[in-house]
């Protein structure tokens, strides 16, 4: 039996606990926010906040998060109330198929978190672990400087990379 | 509505009158083939209606009124991410003059849409919107002769806003009870002209894609997402690779795993089902522990390019002219050519099946639900009524990828377990493993320069298995082959011009006077391939544009000036025009290591004009490429959305750049070696540009011009002609990876 | 007493200084042969100089890269000709005495996290070379962030002291003309350029290198560098053909991938002519002669009933989270990337790889379609991560358990050695 938050619900799961969060959050909970996209660590479609940190729900199994909090992007808003970082999603139609998208968001929910001034850089590197095969990066980019100017910080250096 | 005053319409310009019949309507190519890919598209019955109306002329095809005066569009072609959802309903609801949420839209689905063939080839505007259109002006005028016969006025005097239909002297009418009494089972009339451009609402506007926000917060959107009661999931078990067979697999030691209710066997066809997904993941180690061999023709070694380039060839000239021309009096031959790429979907291909009552249902992301559902209703040996494809969103495709085998896996599961629905996905290693490849190909040019600078002579020979193997017989899917029943393949067909598969976009836009365009379709494949976006268009394009920078160079004149001077087409140089004028390239930072370059189509020759234009910066010591800025401009015609048209651009651009400077698939003597991500890496967000943007030439007046394959040739041809820029070389063999650079660069 | 210490301190700062050597225009790049730069090239990439000297994203040698040292950050300098903030002023002898002797060429010591008691090893025309390479670069201007250290090593004439007492007087290991030409220049590159000992061998308080323990196993930026002598931990033999193979593609099917700070090295060598690449490889292999691998290869046992009983909560994290790449039967595996059991880290004595490569996962070492794995740092707590360790060293690994691993992962965490 292993206790854990979820969207700031007390669950009781019990079962397999090797059985990765992805699953449970897929068949039994009814939350497809969370996407399959390897199950391998290395895409990010799955990826979930756990204790606010961006976690590849894919690869963390149920066992691990005894007592730990974890935040899907179910959590963070609805489609009639997004949150902030949904919201700027929206408003820059950062989506094309919009699979790898919701990992996108709990990933940069994460980083905005940790830090609502990162560099351009920081940004980049922060949201390399996932991908996105449409090719939607650069509104996703921009997204997410959205969001960090709506939380009151903003990209320190928005434009030209460092040479 | 009836609340709303006449005038109040007026003040806010909601109002549409003017109702005429037109001598003839503004036609568009018919064709439902998606760029010919495909087969089984029906046929033309009214040749004389625009886009898919040709194949489907009765408005109720395409087009239902509800007694609440809502409409229900009808569309067979699928969102596959490109935002067609949205657009689609943009046209509808500015032709029929109503809100965008009275119009709902239903796609592609056997059951109740229009056979519109694939939703491939940029197409589905050029045909669906078109007809939706068309179809929907229709309506409306139906409804207003119906409206002015009861109100005993000349239709012309009648105007309509938000489904109303309303006559001068204040008298009004909805939609809904119009509807109620006429049949919408008519022919579409082609006089029925569609509304003027000043008076329309929503073409050319943006307006939020409505898939978005529930696609954000977590809405089931994907047919990966769908549940059923009593619902089982599914693996398919299979070698690891296209070409490898299970040697001896130990199906007693799989259906005693835990998890695993049933194993579900037709001859080398099998698959687990279970009621919950993770013990089946698990059972899927078993699996990968059972030996296997290739089954398939021994690979050929060395470079599939070469192989490729030396087996039999069916030449066919696709174009040859011989104009009057000065002699060339500076040659230039080259070979360009690319590796096998994968479509790599992000999600792994998903589908859900139910036998029930002797109907097979599958809900698919497949691109092409009729063709599918005949390769099932074979497969399965059903007659046709009873197999019923619907179209569920997936990852985003981009051409033929697992989506159609993995719908006949569950659909030969789901006929195992009557009454319940069976999801079966591949897994990731499966989806790279087993999705029909993009071909490798291989491009060679000799061009000639005369006296004055001027190209006299161009010759251009593409080699290429076909583009497409779809689906349209039981032989065409995976588990066709191994059912054991003797179905076979569909022999490979070259798609003939003017659409074109290997020679797709093999014709250059630009005057020239003396030209040979030979395609070598080879039927023979060493490795299941099918289509990938754009088709041929990516590597021909990135081969003309880089022969092109080439001779400018040797002419010692401007990419852009030298591409103008051969243009005659005058919405091809407002692009380039604008797009140099836009990223400034007259005025670039001329630094070492740091290049510019551009590239220009015309999608197919008759789609979307794309530019785009790229600045650089190469790091020498690793050949590590920093793309500064990226630029592109296009014009598709009449512009529906000008926001998901600069999406799709931006998209391609980015996934050309991926194609063209990180990825190729590798293959050892038994199998290719990609597996996931890692040893098929693609683009992250550390190697995508700084800055992008999109320039869009709207032609209000024109028809629509898909443009979702636009720019991945154009993107592909500027960032080769950027780097060579930058380290003054050029590299002609993509993909045109960091160390490929640093080689030229070290022996340079 | 003050008066004595300033006095001694005066003496001590006298007798430390190196006189500077004249500042020269930068040559012109035209001049140097081309064979003398491109075999430069390779020399650099064996001597791994990028990876020092090179920060994340920057400029190739252009510096700036954090070097966490016990004693505080110092970050790698700017090596390109540029005049101002590179060594464009530098003349060939500056250069040489600052590869020599540790001295920079305005007579200011250079900290010993720049290898010269390595360095100082390579021979007078593949230092030319390396000059000729380097001052063939594109000039970059970057200055590198101050260091940050504890006192008093922020004042530099302290190293002299330092060089005094540490530098080593005796010349590594001892040509052995008997061993042969590929010996011979392995042993050359190894102990002078390559600097392979500054990882793989333990360093004394002053952070010296032991030389009489050399290739005993050492640290590297946090991570354990493997003894490379008989005490190897090894379980297959390294032979020259597998090092090679490991140099070339950061790979060994009998081994296992590169990973921490030998990624880089891989990836440079990779690019390095065979020839010396192969030479290392020999004399590896002969540094290691006698390891047990050598001897016997056994066959590895999976323990897997064993280690679950032991280790039920590791084995249940491990099946989530790992499983599905390094299980047999793992698509991973089937395709040739090593079995866990034949990489060294679950055979060393401490478990401070195991865990860093959980922790911060792999990026592909030599190229972009090489093994990749996802960092757990976030995912999983210290004592999950010490369970799933517990679990993988009874599963595969031999030696003793390892004692507190927890703590382990703790001081992975924060970067100190040991
Ligand atoms: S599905 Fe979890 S990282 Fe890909
Ligand atoms: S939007 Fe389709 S994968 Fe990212």
């Amino acid at each position: 039996m292993i206790e854990l938050t979820i969207n700031g619900t007390r669950h009781r799961l019990d079962g397999d606990p090797a059985e990765p969060l992805l699953y449970i959050l897929r068949n039994e909970l009814g939350l497809h926010a969370a996407k399959f996209g390897c199950g391998l660590g290395q895409c990010g479609s799955c990826t979930v906040l756990v204790d606010g940190k961006a976690v590849q729900s894919c690869i963390t199994p149920l066992a691990a998060l005894a007592g730990r909090a974890v935040t899907t992007v179910e959590g963070l808003g609805t489609a009639a109330a997004p949150g902030v970082v949904q919201q700027a999603f929206i408003d820059e139609q950062a989506a094309q198929c919009g699979y790898c998208i919701p990992g996108m968001i709990a990933r940069a929910e994460a980083l905005l978190r940790a830090d609502s001034r990162p560099t351009e850089a920081s940004m980049r590197s922060a949201m390399r672990p996932s991908l996105c095969r449409c090719g939607t990066h650069m509104r996703i980019l921009r997204a997410v400087r959205r969001a960090a100017m709506a939380m009151g910080g903003g990209i320190v250096d928005p434009t030209e990379p460092a040479s | 509505m009836s609340g709303i005053a006449r005038r109040d319409l007026l003040r806010g310009g909601g109002l549409v009158v003017l109702f005429a019949l037109a001598g003839s309507s503004v036609g568009q190519e018919g064709g439902t083939t998606g760029g010919g890919e495909g087969a089984g598209a029906p046929p033309e019955v009214a040749p004389g209606l625009p886009g898919s109306l040709a194949e489907f002329p009765h408005l109720d095809a395409w087009i239902r009124i509800a007694p609440d005066g809502a409409a229900t569009v009808f569309t067979g072609k699928a969102e596959l991410g490109q935002g067609i959802g949205t657009a689609l309903l943009q046209i509808a609801a500015d032709e029929l003059d109503l809100s965008l949420e009275c119009v709902s839209l239903v796609t592609a689905d056997t059951g109740r849409t229009p056979n519109e063939g694939i939703t491939s080839g940029s197409q589905s505007l050029q045909n669906s919107g078109t007809a939706i259109a068309h179809a929907a002006a229709n309506v409306r005028y139906l409804l207003a002769e119906r409206a002015a016969w009861r109100f005993g006025v000349a239709v012309e005097t009648l105007s309509t806003a938000n489904g109303v239909v309303l006559a001068s002297d204040g008298r009004r009418a909805t939609y809904g009870e119009l509807a109620a009494s006429l049949s919408l089972h008519v022919e579409a009339r082609p006089q029925v002209v569609r509304k003027r451009i000043g008076v329309r609402h929503h073409i050319g506007r943006d307006r939020p894609r409505r898939d978005i926000p529930p696609k954000l917060t977590g809405a089931a959107a994907y047919a990966h997402d769908m549940t059923m009661p009593g619902m089982l999931h599914a693996r398919v078990i299979r070698g690891p690779a296209d070409g490898t067979l299970l040697t001896a697999p130990d199906f007693d030691a799989i259906a005693r795993l835990p998890g695993v209710e049933r194993l579900v066997r037709t001859g080398d066809f099998a698959a687990m089902l279970g009621p919950r997904e993770w013990p089946l993941v698990q059972a899927m180690l078993t699996v990968g522990r059972m030996p296997w061999k290739r089954s398939g023709a021994p690979l050929p070694g060395g470079d599939l390019r070469d192989a490729i380039r030396a087996l039999p060839a069916e030449p066919d000239v696709i174009l040859e002219r011989n104009a009057a021309a000065p002699v060339a009096v500076r040659h230039i031959t080259a070979r360009y050519d690319r590796p096998y790429l994968m479509h790599g979907a992000i999600g792994p291909s998903c589908a859900v099946a139910l036998w029930q009552d002797g109907m097979m249902t599958v809900w698919t992301h497949s691109q092409g639900v009729y063709p599918l559902r005949a390769a099932l209703a074979e497969l399965l040996d059903l007659p046709l009524e009873r197999v019923r494809c619907i179209h569920r969103e997936g990852a985003g495709c981009y051409g033929h990828n697992g989506a159609d085998d993995v719908a006949a896996d569950a659909a030969l599961a789901a006929r195992a377990v009557p009454g319940r629905a069976v999801k079966l996905m591949w897994t990731r290693e499966q989806e790279h493993g087993w999705e029909p490849l993009g071909p490798a190909m291989v491009a060679e040019l000799s061009a000639g320069l005369d006296a004055d600078g001027q190209i006299a002579e161009w010759t251009h020979a593409v080699w290429s298995n076909t583009h497409s193997t779809r689906p349209s017989r039981a032989g065409d899917l995976l588990a066709g082959l191994e059912v054991g029943r003797g179905f076979a393949p569909s022999p490979p067909r070259a798609i003939p011009q003017p659409n074109g598969g290997g020679d797709r976009n093999a014709i250059p836009l630009y005057t020239l006077p003396r030209v040979t365009i030979t395609s070598l379709f080879v039927p023979q494949m060493p490795v299941r391939v099918s289509a990938l976006r754009g088709l041929g268009a990516h590597m021909n394009v990135f081969a003309i544009e880089s022969m092109i920078d080439e001779l400018a160079a040797a002419a010692g004149s401007d990419p852009v000036a030298f591409r103008l001077r051969h243009l005659s087409d005058p919405r091809a140089i407002a692009v380039i025009r604008t797009l140099a004028d836009r990223f400034g390239w007259a005025r670039q930072p001329s630094e070492r290591w740091r290049g510019q370059g551009l590239g220009f189509a015309r999608y197919k020759n008759s789609g979307a004009y794309c530019a785009v234009a790229i600045d650089l910066r190469i790091e020498p010591e690793t050949g590590a490429t920093t793309v500064l800025r990226a630029e592109a401009a296009v014009d598709a015609g009449e512009t529906v959305s000008p926001n998901g048209l600069r999406n799709q651009i931006e998209g391609g651009i980015v996934q050309s750049l991926s194609w063209t400077a990180h990825e190729e698939v590798r293959f050892d003597a038994a199998r290719r070696t990609a597996f996931d991500w890692s040893s098929y890496p693609m683009i992250r967000f550390d190697a995508v540009p700084y800055r992008m943007a999109v320039h869009v030439i709207d032609r209000p007046s024109l028809p629509f011009l898909g443009a979702g394959e636009a720019s991945q040739g154009p993107a592909a041809a500027a960032f080769a002609n950027a780097v060579t820029r930058a380290i003054g070389q050029r590299l002609r063999s993509m993909p045109l990876s960091a160390e490929r650079i640093r080689r030229a660069i070290a022996a340079d | 007493m003050a008066l004595a210490v300033a006095a001694a301190l005066l003496v001590f700062t006298v007798w430390a200084r190196e006189p500077a050597i004249a500042a020269i225009e930068r040559p012109d790049p035209a001049r140097f042969d081309r064979r003398q730069v491109a075999s430069g090239a390779a020399l650099a990439r064996i001597g791994n100089c990028a990876s020092c000297h090179t920060v994340s994203g920057g400029r190739v040698y252009a510096g700036g890269t954090p070097i966490r040292t016990p004693f505080g950050t110092i970050h790698g300098s700017n090596i390109t000709p540029d005049p101002e903030t590179g060594i464009g002023t530098w003349s060939y002898e500056a250069f040489a005495r600052s590869m020599r002797e540790g001295v920079g060429r305005d007579g200011s010591h250079l900290y010993p996290a720049f290898p010269y008691d390595r360095l100082r090893h390579t021979g007078e025309a593949d230092l030319r070379a390396l000059y000729a390479f380097l001052m063939t670069r594109d000039a970059v201007r970057a200055e590198p962030p101050a260091n940050t250290l504890v006192p008093p090593l922020g004042w530099r004439p302290v190293l002299a002291g330092w060089k005094l007492l540490a530098l080593p007087r005796r010349a590594p290991q001892a040509p052995q003309p008997q061993l042969g030409k590929l010996w011979e220049r392995g042993r050359y590159l190894g102990e002078g350029l390559a600097h392979c000992g500054s990882c793989h061998s333990p360093r004394g308080i002053l952070q010296q290198e032991l030389r009489d323990r050399a290739y005993a196993g050492g640290w590297s930026d946090g991570w354990y560098a493997p003894p490379l002598d008989a005490t190897s931990p090894a379980v297959r033999a390294w032979t020259t053909q597998r090092l090679y193979a490991y140099f070339r593609t950061g790979l060994s099917t009998a081994h296992a991938a590169a990973a921490g700070p030998m990624g880089p090295v891989t990836h440079n060598l990779a690019r390095t002519p065979g020839g010396d690449v192969r030479a290392l490889a020999a004399y590896y292999a002969w540094t290691m002669r006698d390891a047990p691998a050598a001897r016997a290869e056994p066959a590895l046992p999976d323990r897997a009933a064993l280690a679950a009983r032991r280790h039920p909560a590791g084995a249940a994290l491990f099946r989530g989270a790992c499983a599905a790449c390094h299980e047999p039967g793992a698509a991973m595996m089937a395709a040739g990337r090593p079995d866990l059991r034949l990489g060294s880290p679950l055979h060393e004595d401490n478990p401070r790889d195991t865990v860093q490569i959980i922790l911060q996962g792999l990026e592909p070492p030599v190229e972009p379609n090489g093994p990749y794995m996802p960092g757990y740092a976030d995912t999983l707590t210290d004592a999950q991560i010490a369970a799933i360790t517990a679990y993988m060293r009874a599963r595969w690994g031999s030696g003793p358990d390892w004692g507190d691993i927890e703590q382990a992962v703790a001081d992975a965490r924060d970067g100190s050695s040991k």
